[in-house]
């Protein structure tokens, strides 16, 4: 039987040379790389059909654009910080100080992944716009004339709504790392003398440093994308690179300069995303 | 020797040694998880300077115990005392203890010399001090040269004597030992029970809570071992005297083999702590006293203690039919027939094999025997 076993032939196997990396490579390059060199295509030359460098320095070298980029770094460095600490403050209570409910409140917070983002916006408007309930039951409660809290349609509003929508971009490595970090070396540690504060910074926060990298790196680029909140909350001369992007292909007309901001955003995009990578390589993940 | 017994004597030898500031007192102490008791209140002393092995099988307690010491379990009820002082509601960073575990828990971010420094750094302790801490402390485990390493780069055994020296660098009042050698292979685990023992012999005021569920372990290393079954102090004495006098089946059983034979006492003879006792139609002399005539006790003597050739000394005799023999290179074990009970052998050296079947002669001192009450805690 052994033999007979042996002796079956083995079963024909399909050869397809190279070929199979065809059909992948065809959709790659139909809705992605295609659409990226129509862009650059649209930066670069004008309509005539020539190559024009002009228009896109002129873009580049505006003080719209320079503004937009200053305001696309503020407003993404400090949305990724607020969800970084915030992320790690929930997710260090959540992992090792739960209360009753705490895996309830983590998957709530969860579900603001799937929610879209200018829904959280509009939620905030409800909340903490000039006619939202906060406003509300301050000027009647203390009976002012106009409402006290204004942050909302500012750069602040921009940064709170980013950090409600992306933190548990941040949360969700974070629980995943804290989960493996080693409960003994916690035990070990506190009864070699660490206090709690020493301990999160010496022996947990190490272990979770790759976790905390990736879902900021992730943030960082989900924020300088970001273009719905900003769009929603449409805070006076708070003009990020997507909503100049917009503005200028939507309201002006203006396709080259858009590309060729877009042609930055993208690059933007790709560095930032090439320095999450060399970063999760040096760090092991 | 009974357990209150046991404790009252440790007890009053704690009162002497309670200066030096390391003993450590279980008084009355109860944990439960959600409501079920998983230590029952348990009175226990350990003097300063002495290695405490706790062992019994898996779900007894004993680790509930030494983490209720080193304060990751808060007691349901009852104290802990070291050096005298209650510590039960003391953070476990405040109790001024160390502790090794089962898979080293070293940080695997620091280097060696900093995992050692750890403790140090975090007691607020001067640079200088740490400095020469780390490098007394790696010096005792052998692993000077391995200062600069990252724990992966060491293997089992050297990553466990750096988490020996990250405990001995803090001066720990008491070093907590939470199975620290099961996860090591049976050669190097022997070398390290020796290293253990050497760091004892160096460091005579450290007190050692030792948790093992490897009684040879146990038997090598602790001045004098508690036995926990089901959440309880089943037995506790010193190594030999447990050893050799179990006061229990369960601590007969659990603390090597042992062969437990029903008997009836017949009454006290000449020689005084001896007792005689009927095992079937043969009378023999046991180690015991104050025992009742007519009562009916286990005799508990150990494979090893039992001959086929008397003497003077092995002057018990008694008759056995051998149903099995096993040759183990260095030992040979014999099972043999008495009456309903089984006895076991182990024989060191047998120039002449017997067959099975064949009727043996089997012989004790009786010193090396003591009764024991069935139900009596275990």
């Amino acid at each position: 039987m052994a033999d007979a076993v042996a002796l079956t032939p083995p079963a024909a196997r399909v050869r397809l040379g190279g070929w199979w990396i065809a059909p992948p490579l065809i959709v790659l390059g139909l809705f992605f790389l295609y659409p990226l060199i129509l862009i650059a295509r649209a930066a670069l030359i004008d309509d005539s059909g020539a190559l024009n460098l002009g228009a896109a320095f002129e873009v580049l070298n505006s003080r719209a654009f320079l503004n937009a980029s200053l305001n696309t770094a503020e407003i993404a460095v400090a949305s990724t910080v607020g969800c970084v600490m915030l992320g790690l403050t929930l997710g260090l209570i959540f992992a090792f100080a739960p209360f009753p409910g705490a895996g309830f409140v983590a998957q709530v917070i969860d579900t603001f992944i799937a929610l879209p983002t200018f829904l959280v916006t509009l939620a905030f408007t409800f909340l903490y716009g000039s006619a939202g309930i906060l406003n509300g039951a301050l000027t009647s409660g203390l009976g002012l004339e106009h409402p006290p809290v204004d942050f909302l349609y500012s750069a602040w509003g921009v940064i709170l709504a980013e950090v409600t929508v992306y933190t548990p971009f941040v949360l969700r490595p974070l629980l995943a790392a804290f989960s493996l970090v080693d409960r003994s070396q916690i035990e070990v540690a506190s009864l070699l003398g660490a206090r709690p504060l020493r301990i999160v910074r010496q022996v947990i926060l190490p272990a979770a440093l790759p976790a905390i990298v990736a879902g900021g790196s992730l943030c960082l680029l989900l924020t300088v994308n970001e273009f719905g909140i900003v769009l929603f909350i449409g805070a006076k001369g708070v003009i990020t690179l997507p909503l100049l992007i917009y503005s200028k292909a939507i309201q002006e007309s203006d396709y080259q300069s858009a590309c060729a901001i877009a042609i930055v955003n993208v690059a933007l995009s790709l560095a930032l995303f090439s320095l999450y990578r060399a970063a999760a390589r040096r760090l092991g993940g | 020797m009974t357990v209150s017994a046991a404790v009252s004597r440790v007890e009053s030898s704690l009162a002497a040694k309670a200066a030096a500031g390391s003993d450590v007192s279980f008084d009355n102490v109860s944990v439960a998880y959600r409501g079920a008791v998983v230590l029952k209140p348990l009175t226990m002393a350990v003097a300063a300077g002495e290695i405490l092995a706790m062992i019994g099988p898996s779900g007894s307690g004993k680790t509930t115990a030494l983490r209720a010491v080193a304060g990751f379990v808060r007691p349901a009820g009852g104290r802990i005392l070291i050096g005298g002082t209650d510590v039960t509601n003391l953070p476990p960073y405040e109790r001024g203890l160390a502790m090794v575990v089962q898979n080293y828990a070293l940080f695997p971010h620091m280097r060696v010399s900093e995992n050692v420094a750890f403790g140090l750094n975090a007691r607020g302790a001067a640079k200088d001090l740490i400095g020469q801490r780390v490098e007394d402390s790696l010096r005792i485990v052998g692993m000077s040269k391995y200062a600069r390493r990252f724990p992966r780069e060491l293997s089992g055994g050297q990553q466990q004597r750096v988490a020996i020296a990250r405990a001995l660098a803090v001066r720990p009042r008491v070093l907590l030992l939470d199975e620290p050698l099961s996860a090591l292979d049976a050669q190097i685990r022997r070398s390290m029970v020796e290293e253990i023992a050497r760091l004892h012999a160096d460091l005579p005021e450290l007190t050692i809570l030792y948790v093992t569920h490897d009684q040879s372990e146990a038997l090598t290393l602790a001045d004098r071992i508690a036995i926990l079954k089901d959440g309880e102090l089943s037995a506790i004495g010193g190594a030999g005297e447990l050893y050799r006098r179990p006061p229990n089946r369960f601590a007969a059983e659990f603390l090597g083999r042992a062969n437990l034979l029903p008997v009836v006492v017949e009454g006290a003879v000449r020689e005084g702590g001896f007792v005689g006792v009927r095992l079937g139609g043969t009378k023999v002399i046991v180690a015991g006293a104050n025992e009742p005539s007519g009562a009916e006790r286990l005799l508990c003597v150990r494979p090893q203690n039992l001959t086929l050739t008397g003497d003077a000394e092995r002057s018990n005799r008694i008759e056995a039919v051998l149903s099995e023999i096993h040759w183990q290179g260095e030992l040979t074990h014999l099972v043999a027939q008495i009456g309903e009970s089984i006895l076991r052998l182990v024989a060191t050296r047998l120039p002449s094999p017997p067959a099975r079947g064949e009727r043996l002669e089997v012989f004790f001192s009786p010193s090396d025997a003591n009764l024991i009450v069935e139900d009596a805690g275990g």
